[in-house]
C-alpha cells in the first residue's frame, strides 16, 4: 500500500471552564464614550420599572474573552478542518471573499427602514440576486423572505394553500415521501394540512402506481425532494408531476439537494410549481454552527398573486421599490426582507462561478459522490442500487451482524480526524450512512476517507469493541444523553453541581 | 477519477436524467468574476446604499456599537464553517457557547429555560403565542397594537391557517395598552395576551397589570422585547409566561433587516412544549462534564408532524455574536450602556418638546419615543436627509390615527450635536409652517 | 420475558389490569425494551376521557417517542406522579410502573384485547422480523 499521511494526530487543546466560573468584581471589556448630554435621574425617568441588579452576568477582561472563546472554538470540527460529509447538509467550502464584502459599511450598516432612495444598492442586490435564482431554478417568480430552507417550506405551502383557496377548493392533504426530510411533514402540520405517506418503491423512488392510486382531489401538493435523500434522480419526475396536476394538484420540491443539479438541468423545466432553496447549503453561506440559513422561495406564474408581502419591482425611473400593495399576498412569514446578509454571500458565490464555475460546480459534486461510492461499494452495503448523483447511502447491514452500528462507524470516524456522515437517515434505510462530499473536496481528502472508512470496516473485523467504544481521541466521548434529557439542565447556576475543574 | 469509477465521461454520471430535461445551454447569469471584481461591484452597491449617514431609525432594529472581538471570533473557521453541533463529541465548543447563552438569557430575562435561538423576533413571537396555544388548550389570542407592526403581520401568516382567531387591542392615550380593553377581549377562551416591552412607539407596557387580567382567567402572558439593551435598566417581565426577544441590539449589525436572532424564554415547566434547539449538560463516560443537545423529541426531524415547530437550520452564529456582547458589557457595562441610552433619548425629546409635541410623555420609555409635527414627516425627512440624516420612521403607514407623527431613536452612537442639528431642523420646519399656518389664518379673518 | 397472566394486552404493548370497573394501564416489558431509556412520560390529566384505540399520551426516549393508545374507553381517575420525575422506574419494572388509572365506560371493550399467553405470542412473532 502507497504512503498514506494520517489525516489526524492528537495534539494539546486547552481546558476551559465556562464564562461564569471565571467571573470577577471589578473585571470590564467595555468602555463607553463620555456622555455629552446631561446625566439623568433613572428613579425620576423610569420608577418602579427600573431595574437594579442583572443577576449573574459575568464580568471578564479582554484577553479573557479572546482566550475563553478561542479555545471552545478549537474543540470544533469544521469545513476549514477537512471534509465534513454530512449527507443532505451540503457542507461546502464558505468563500471568505463573501464574508468581506458583506461587512461593507453601506451593507452591514443599512437600516431596513432606511428611504429607498438610499437604499438602491441592498434593492439591486435583491434584484440581481433573485434574477440569478429565477434563471437557474427555471421558475417565474421568486420571494427571499424566509429565514431558512423549513421557513421556505412554510412559505410555500402557505402559496399552496392560498392559491386553492383562491380557486373555491380548499384541499385537505400533502403527500410526503417515507424517504422525505423531518421537516415536510412538520410544515404540512403547520399549514393546516393532514399528512399522508407515500411508500417509495423498491429503487428507492416514488411509487408512480401508488401515487397514481392515491392522488385525488383532496391532495393540495406532493412534496418531494429531487433527487431525493437518497441522492437518486426522480426518473419519472415528470409522469408525477402529470398525475398531480391532472387532479388540480401541484408539485412542491425540497431544494435541499439542488447542488446535484444547479446548471445542468432546471426544477422548472421538470413540472416543479413550488420550490425552496437553501442558500446555505447549495450557495455557500456558512452554516456557522447551525444557522442562519435563507430559504428563497420560487413558483409559477400562477402562484405569484400570493407571494409574501413587499415584493420588489423596478419603476419606470429605472429605480427599484418595495410594493406593499398586494392585496391576495399571504402576508409576511418574517420581519423585513429576510436574511439580506445571505443574499449578499450567495450573490458573490454566484459572480464567483458565473455559468461555467456553476456547472462545473455540480459536475464536481457528482463526480466526488460517485467516486466515494466506487470506493466503498463492497467494504459497506448499498442498499438501492440507483445511480447516485450528489450523495450515496450505504447502510450498517455487514457490520451490524459484529454489532456494529452506524453511529459507531460515525464516532471511529472521529478518530481518523473527520467530521461523520450524516447516521440514521433516511428514514427508509435502516441503519443508514449518508455521504454528501461536495464539489469541495481535493481528491486527496477523498481518498484520506476512503481509506479511513475501509480500515474502519478492517477494525470491525478483528476488534469490534474498538469501533462501539469510539472516539478514543476527543475530550469527551459518548455523553450521557439518557441523563441529560431525564433531569435536563439547560443553564448555569451559581453553587450548583457544575465541577469547577476540567481536569 | 471517471477511470475509477467506471464511466467514460462527466456526462454518463447525468444518465439518470431523462435528456429532455437536460439544460443544454450555459445559465444566463453573470460572468465570471475575479475577486477583485466581486469586491468591487459590492463596493459600488455599498455606495449606493446609505454609506456615510447618520440616523435616528430602530423601530425593531437598533444602531448599538459593536466591540471589534465580535466579528474576530466569530470569522474563526471553527464556529463560522460548522454544523449543528449533533456530534458531540467535536462540537463542545458551540455547545458549551450555547449553555452560557441560555444562561446569560435566562439571567436578563428573568426567566428559567431559554432556546438557542429562532429566526428573528417576529417569528420568535409569533412561535411563542402558537406554544402558548399548545400549552393552554386555548385558541384566541389577544395581541396589543403597540406591539411591532411587522411582528403582529407574521401572527397573522402563522395563524391564518391555524384556526387560532386574533384580537387586536388599542392603546390609550399614555401609549399603553388599554387594560380595559384588555379585560374585555380576555376571555376563558384565550390561549394567551401578546404584549410588547419596550413596545413599539418605546413605551414601557405595564406588564404586571396585564397579567393579572390575563392570569385571572387562565391565560398567559406572552411579552416581546425587541430592544434587549433595556434590560439593562428596565425590570424584566417576570410576570409573563414566555418571553420572544429580538436580539439584534446585542452586537448584530443592522444588515437591511437580517440576519437577527430570535430568542425564545419561559419557566420550566413549559419547556417540552418550547420550539428551538436546547443544550443541556451531562457527564460523559468518564464522569467529565460537557454538552449536548437535548430533549431533541420536540423537534421534527424525530416527532415529524407532530413535532413543536418545524424550525431545523436556526441563527447560531448570530447567537455567537449576541453571546460575545452579553459577556463583553457583562453585569455592569449592560447597565452602563442602557444608562446612556437612557440619557440620549431623554435628552433629544425634551429638545424636540420645545418646538413639536412628543407623544406619550406621561409614562416612562426607554430609547425610542414618537414626535408628532405640523409638516408631513416624509417632507421633513427629504430635507434632514439633505443633511445626509436619516430621520424618525413616519408612523402613517402603520398607525395613520397618530397623523404626522414620526417614531425617533437615539442609542449609545447619537452624539448631542446629531440630536442638536435634527432638532434645529425640525424646529425650523415646524415655525415656518405655523407661521404659514397664522398669515393663512390672518388671511382667513380678514 | 414474564406477562402477568392477570393482565389483558394490546398489539400497541400496553397491559391493562381490571379490578371491579377500575383498569390499571401501563406498557409492556417488551416495550420498554424497544424504546431504550426512557426519558419522558406525557399523561392526561384526571378527569380526562379516554376513547378506545386513541392515543392518550406519549412514552420518549432520546431519540424517538412513541404514541400511547388507550386499550379501553373512561376516565382518567389517577396519574401516577412518580414517573413525572422517575420514569425510569418503567425501564426498571415496566409491569409494576402503572401509568392511570381509569374508571371503565365499555367493559365489554375488553374481550378484543389479548391474553398473556397471546400476547407473548404476538411478541414473538413481532420480534421475529
Amino acid at each position: 500500500m502507497k504512503h498514506m499521511t494520517r489525516k489526524a494526530t492528537r495534539h494539546v487543546n486547552q481546558n476551559e471552564g465556562l464564562i461564569f466560573e471565571k467571573s470577577g468584581s471589578g473585571k470590564a471589556a467595555w468602555k463607553l464614550a463620555p456622555l455629552d448630554v446631561p446625566e439623568v435621574d433613572t428613579q425620576a425617568l423610569l420608577g418602579a420599572a427600573e431595574r437594579s441588579d442583572l443577576g449573574n452576568m459575568p464580568e471578564v477582561s479582554e484577553i479573557e474573552i479572546i482566550r475563553h472563546f478561542t479555545r471552545l472554538s478549537t474543540w470544533n470540527y469544521a469545513i476549514d478542518l477537512g471534509m465534513y460529509p454530512l449527507g443532505s447538509c451540503t457542507m461546502k467550502y464558505n468563500p471568505r471573499v463573501n464574508e468581506l464584502v458583506s461587512r461593507l459599511d453601506g451593507i452591514a450598516n443599512a437600516h431596513p427602514y432606511q428611504p429607498e432612495k438610499i437604499s438602491q444598492g441592498a434593492l439591486r442586490i435583491i434584484k440581481t440576486l433573485s434574477d440569478c435564482l429565477l434563471e437557474i431554478t427555471g421558475m417565474d417568480a421568486i420571494t427571499l423572505q424566509p429565514a431558512a430552507g423549513a421557513h421556505g417550506e412554510l412559505t410555500g405551502l402557505l402559496l399552496i394553500r392560498a392559491y386553492h383557496d383562491s380557486k373555491g377548493a380548499p384541499r385537505k392533504k400533502v403527500l410526503i415521501p417515507d424517504s422525505a426530510h423531518g421537516t415536510n411533514p412538520a410544515t404540512a402540520a403547520m399549514v393546516g394540512y393532514a399528512v399522508e405517506n407515500l411508500k417509495s418503491n423498491a429503487n428507492g423512488m416514488v411509487d408512480v402506481a401508488a401515487l397514481e392510486a392515491q392522488m385525488n382531489e383532496d391532495v393540495a401538493a406532493l412534496m418531494l425532494t429531487n433527487p431525493n435523500t437518497l441522492g437518486v434522480f426522480e426518473q419519472e419526475i415528470h409522469k408525477i408531476a402529470d398525475i398531480l396536476h391532472a387532479k388540480g394538484g401541484l408539485l412542491y420540491m425540497d431544494g435541499a439537494n439542488m447542488n446535484a443539479l444547479v446548471g445542468k438541468v432546471r426544477p422548472g423545466d421538470f413540472g416543479v410549481d413550488v420550490m425552496h432553496l437553501n442558500l446555505h447549503k447549495t450557495f455557500s453561506t456558512p452554516h456557522g454552527g447551525g444557522g442562519p440559513g435563507s430559504g428563497p422561495v420560487a413558483i409559477r406564474k400562477q402562484l405569484e398573486p400570493f407571494l409574501p408581502r413587499p415584493m420588489l419591482i423596478s419603476k419606470s425611473d429605472g429605480t427599484l421599490a418595495f410594493d406593499y400593495d398586494r392585496p391576495r399576498s399571504i402576508g409576511r412569514v418574517r420581519s423585513f426582507y429576510g436574511n439580506f446578509g445571505m443574499f449578499v454571500r450567495a450573490l458573490a458565490y454566484i459572480l464567483a462561478n458565473g455559468p461555467d464555475g456553476l456547472r462545473q460546480t455540480t459536475e464536481d459534486a457528482v463526480l466526488n459522490a460517485n467516486y466515494i461510492r466506487k470506493g466503498l461499494e463492497g467494504t459497506y452495503d448499498l442498499p438501492y442500487s440507483s445511480a447516485s448523483m450528489h450523495e450515496v447511502v450505504f447502510s450498517d447491514k455487514v457490520q451490524a451482524k459484529k454489532g456494529v452500528r452506524t453511529m459507531d462507524i460515525a464516532k471511529r470516524l472521529i478518530d481518523y480526524g473527520f467530521h461523520p456522515y450524516t447516521t440514521a437517515f433516511p428514514l427508509i434505510v435502516p441503519g443508514a450512512l449518508m455521504i454528501e462530499p461536495t464539489e469541495s473536496e481535493p481528491k486527496e481528502e477523498l481518498d484520506l476517507f476512503l481509506e479511513a472508512m475501509r480500515s474502519i470496516a478492517q477494525e470491525i473485523e478483528e476488534d469490534a469493541e474498538l469501533v462501539r467504544t469510539a472516539p478514543h481521541s476527543t475530550r469527551v466521548s459518548r455523553l450521557d444523553e439518557t441523563a441529560a434529557a431525564r433531569k435536563p439542565v439547560l443553564r448555569w447556576k451559581p453553587n450548583s453541581e457544575n465541577h469547577k475543574s476540567e481536569v | 477519477m471517471l477511470k475509477a469509477i467506471g464511466v467514460n465521461s462527466i456526462d454518463d454520471l447525468f444518465a439518470p436524467i431523462p435528456a429532455e430535461y437536460r439544460l443544454n445551454r450555459d445559465l444566463k447569469v453573470p460572468r465570471q468574476m475575479a475577486e477583485s471584481e466581486i469586491v468591487d461591484w459590492f463596493r459600488e452597491r455599498s455606495r449606493e446604499n446609505g454609506d456615510g449617514h447618520s440616523t435616528f431609525l430602530g423601530a425593531g432594529v437598533y444602531y448599538h456599537y459593536r466591540p471589534v472581538i465580535i466579528d474576530s471570533l466569530i470569522s474563526r473557521g471553527e464556529f463560522l464553517t460548522a454544523y449543528t453541533p449533533y456530534q458531540a463529541e467535536i462540537s463542545q465548543g458551540t455547545l458549551q457557547s450555547i449553555f452560557e447563552f441560555q444562561t446569560m438569557i435566562c439571567e436578563l430575562t428573568g426567566m428559567e429555560v431559554a432556546n438557542a435561538s429562532m429566526y428573528d423576533g417576529s417569528t420568535a413571537a409569533a412561535e411563542a403565542v402558537m406554544m402558548a396555544v399548545r400549552l393552554s388548550g386555548r385558541r384566541n389570542v389577544a395581541v396589543a397594537r403597540s406591539v411591532h407592526p411587522e411582528y403582529r403581520e407574521v401572527l397573522s401568516t402563522y395563524a391564518f391557517h391555524q384556526g387560532m382567531p386574533l384580537a387586536t387591542v388599542p392603546f390609550e392615550d399614555s401609549g399603553r395598552v388599554n387594560l380595559r380593553e384588555i379585560e374585555r377581549a380576555v376571555t376563558t377562551d384565550t390561549a394567551c395576551v401578546l404584549v410588547q416591552s419596550p413596545n413599539f412607539f418605546g413605551t414601557i407596557e405595564d406588564v404586571e397589570a396585564v397579567a393579572e387580567i390575563a392570569h385571572a382567567k387562565g391565560a398567559m402572558v406572552v411579552v416581546a422585547i425587541a430592544e434587549t439593551v433595556s434590560l439593562g435598566i428596565i425590570e424584566p417581565p417576570r410576570s409573563a409566561d414566555i418571553i420572544a426577544m429580538e436580539a439584534q441590539s446585542f452586537g448584530v449589525p443592522p444588515g437591511f433587516g437580517g440576519p437577527y436572532c430570535g430568542v425564545i424564554a419561559t419557566r420550566e415547566s413549559n419547556v417540552r412544549q418550547m420550539p428551538g434547539r436546547l443544550v443541556g449538560q451531562t457527564t460523559d463516560r468518564n464522569g467529565k462534564r460537557g454538552f449536548v443537545l437535548t430533549l431533541a423529541t420536540r423537534e421534527q426531524h424525530i416527532r415529524r408532524e407532530k413535532a413543536t415547530s418545524n424550525i431545523c437550520t436556526n441563527q447560531a452564529l448570530v447567537a455567537l455574536m449576541v453571546n460575545i456582547f452579553m459577556t463583553v458589557y457583562g453585569k455592569v457595562g449592560l447597565k452602563e450602556l442602557a444608562r446612556h441610552n437612557l440619557a440620549k433619548a431623554a435628552y433629544a425629546a425634551q429638545r424636540f418638546a420645545k418646538s413639536a409635541s412628543v407623544l406619550f410623555a406621561g409614562v416612562p420609555r426607554f430609547n425610542e419615543f414618537v414626535v408628532r409635527t405640523s409638516e408631513d414627516p416624509y417632507a421633513i425627512n427629504s430635507r434632514l436627509l439633505g443633511h445626509k440624516v436619516v430621520g424618525g420612521l413616519p408612523l402613517k403607514k402603520f398607525y395613520p390615527e397618530l397623523g404626522n407623527a414620526s417614531l425617533w431613536c437615539c442609542t449609545e452612537l447619537t452624539s448631542r450635536s446629531m440630536i442638536d442639528t435634527a432638532v434645529g431642523l425640525v424646529g425650523e420646519s415646524e415655525r415656518s409652517v405655523r407661521s404659514a399656518k397664522e398669515e393663512t389664518a390672518e388671511e382667513v379673518a380678514r | 420475558m414474564s406477562y402477568p397472566a392477570d393482565f389483558k394486552y394490546t398489539k400497541e404493548h400496553e397491559w391493562i389490569k381490571v379490578e371491579g370497573n377500575t383498569a390499571t394501564i401501563g406498557i409492556t416489558t417488551y416495550a420498554q425494551d424497544s424504546l431504550g431509556d426512557i426519558v419522558f412520560v406525557e399523561l392526561p390529566k384526571v378527569g380526562a376521557e379516554l376513547a378506545a384505540g386513541k392515543t392518550f399520551g406519549s412514552v420518549e426516549s432520546v431519540k424517538a417517542v412513541s404514541d400511547l393508545y388507550a386499550p379501553a374507553s373512561g376516565t382518567v381517575t389517577e396519574v401516577n406522579p412518580e414517573l413525572a420525575t422517575a420514569p425510569e422506574k418503567i425501564n426498571k419494572d415496566a409491569h409494576s410502573a402503572w401509568m392511570l388509572k381509569m374508571s371503565l365506560k365499555n367493559p365489554g371493550e375488553l374481550n378484543s384485547l389479548l391474553s398473556a399467553a397471546d400476547y407473548e405470542k404476538f411478541v414473538a412473532e413481532e420480534g421475529g422480523h
